[in-house]
């Protein structure tokens, strides 16, 4: 077993993990924060997208040992703690970009660091930049018009 | 699934990863940015026992440009790559070719050396780096070699680099007159069915996924040499190769889309 510390959410962490332990099965199994979906064996879907340090990662495509010491967020970490959404989130509400929910997480998590990544999104920018999350739902439309929303509106914010 | 378990080490320099390669033997293997390496651990096509992680080394991470030559550090991501000024300047094939790889979240932790190393002949930066005529450092217990980029590709999945090796830098020439790269595929954030690097308006001419390894297309290119229209060049863009058939595209179909990009590729990098 390793010891690692995990800054997630802005709370320190430490665990103890077997080296093969997905990032993703340490946050949902041993932190018990099961906002972070796990939708395929491939690391084609993205349901599972957190923040490492700020920037999108598929958490089921690491190990959970080489995240020690790193920054994590996860959907749970995104909103205010008096309950306001992120903006990106209640993009999501505002334009129905969510049908089952089953990739929302991810596509939030995703969404939140594409539109820091590429200033100036227009809508084929939105489509290829989601382009590792699958929603089986929506047929996408309203989820590139939320990112699009956020995008041109400069309330970006990543941070919870 | 769970990949199968291994014992885990962190290299604290390159010097100390192939250390740790040289002890292991062919059991270890390097885990950059893991993201060839973890999907085929998850479907228990790779079970090695011995992991070296070396996505700590961030002093591999850089892009420089001296006299000509652009040096990158092995342990640089794609989106470094992509976002690069340097590049954007001096060898945009090199960013822009990034860019394709994947999605974000993949080039936000893949590697360029992983993805020389993993030697995936449907890969995009092996191709752009074969084009470009770059160089490949290795690192080994008796020091440093250079390896030409159109040594390195031995086999399918196969390298040049010896069990106890490692990348650490990519060389390329800086280059930014008449380069294309068409990456041809159906689904979004797939490998490239077949795929084209053309740099230096046609003296370098790569091909993604027809064949074994990443190969450069040299009927192409001497034809080009010698003063031939971009049609006549790409009509041999598949002369002698034995392209995959599978699911996408059988033999002959990749043989055609390889003619049909490769003149796609010269014309846009100023071939007419
Ligand atoms: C969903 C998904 C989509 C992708 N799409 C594409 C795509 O469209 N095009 C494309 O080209 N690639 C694609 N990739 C692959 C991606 O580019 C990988 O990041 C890259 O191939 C491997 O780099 P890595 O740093 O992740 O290597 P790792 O997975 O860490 O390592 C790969 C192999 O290289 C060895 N290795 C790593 N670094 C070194 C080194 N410095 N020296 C010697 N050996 C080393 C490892 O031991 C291992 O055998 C995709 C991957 C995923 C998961
Ligand atoms: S669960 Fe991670 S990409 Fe599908
Ligand atoms: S809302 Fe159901 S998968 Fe996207």
């Amino acid at each position: 077993m390793e010891s690692i510390t995990l800054a997630v959410n802005g709370t320190e962490r430490n665990l103890e993990v077997e080296p093969r332990t997905l990032l993703v099965h340490a946050l949902r199994d041993d932190l018990r924060l099961t906002g972070t979906n796990i939708g395929c064996d491939s690391s084609s879907c993205g349901a599972c997208t957190v923040l490492i340090n700020g920037q999108s990662a598929k958490s089921c495509t690491m190990f959970a040992v080489q995240a020690d010491g790193a920054d994590i967020t996860t959907i749970e970490g995104v909103a205010d703690s008096d309950g306001t959404m992120h903006p990106m989130q209640q993009a999501f509400h505002e334009h129905h970009a969510l049908q089952c929910g089953y990739c929302t997480p991810g596509m939030v998590m995703a969404a939140i660091s594409l539109v820091e990544e590429y200033p100036d999104l227009d809508d084929q920018g939105v489509r290829h930049g989601l382009e590792g999350n699958l929603c089986r739902c929506t047929g996408y439309q309203n989820i590139v018009n939320a990112v699009l929303a956020v995008a041109g509106s400069g309330s970006k914010g990543s941070e919870s | 699934m769970i990949p199968a378990s291994f014992d885990y080490e962190v290299a604290e320099s390159a010097e100390h990863a192939v250390a740790l390669l040289a002890e292991h033997g062919d059991e270890a293997k390097l885990l950059a940015g893991g993201h060839s390496l973890i999907p085929m651990m998850r479907f228990r096509l790779a079970t090695p026992t011995v992991l070296v992680d070396v996505g700590r080394l961030d002093d591999l991470r850089y892009i420089n440009a001296d006299n000509g030559t652009i040096s990158i550090g092995a342990l640089t991501r794609h989106s470094e790559l992509e976002h690069s000024e340097l590049l954007a300047r001096s060898c945009p094939m090199m960013a822009s070719v990034a860019a394709l790889v994947g999605d974000p979240a993949v080039r936000h932790r893949g590697t360029l050396g992983g993805t020389l190393a993993h030697s995936d002949p449907a890969s995009d930066l092996p191709a752009a780096v074969l084009a470009l005529g770059g160089t490949i450092v290795a690192r080994g217990p008796s020091g440093d070699r250079e390896i030409a980029a159109t040594d390195f590709f031995t086999g399918y999945f196969e390298s040049a680099l010896a069990d106890d090796e490692m990348i650490v830098e990519v060389r390329v020439p800086a280059s930014d007159a008449g380069w294309n790269y068409q990456k041809f595929n159906r689904r979004a954030q797939d490998w490239a069915i077949v795929g084209v690097a053309v740099a230096d308006a046609g003296a370098g001419v790569s091909l993604v996924n027809m064949g074994s390894t990443p190969l450069r297309a040299s009927a192409v290119e001497a034809a080009v040499a010698s003063g031939a229209s971009a049609a006549d060049a790409a009509a041999l863009a598949a002369e002698g190769l034995q392209p995959p058939s599978d699911l996408n595209a059988d033999a002959d179909y990749r043989r055609h889309l390889a003619r049909v990009f490769t003149q796609r590729a010269l014309n846009a990098a100023g071939v007419a």
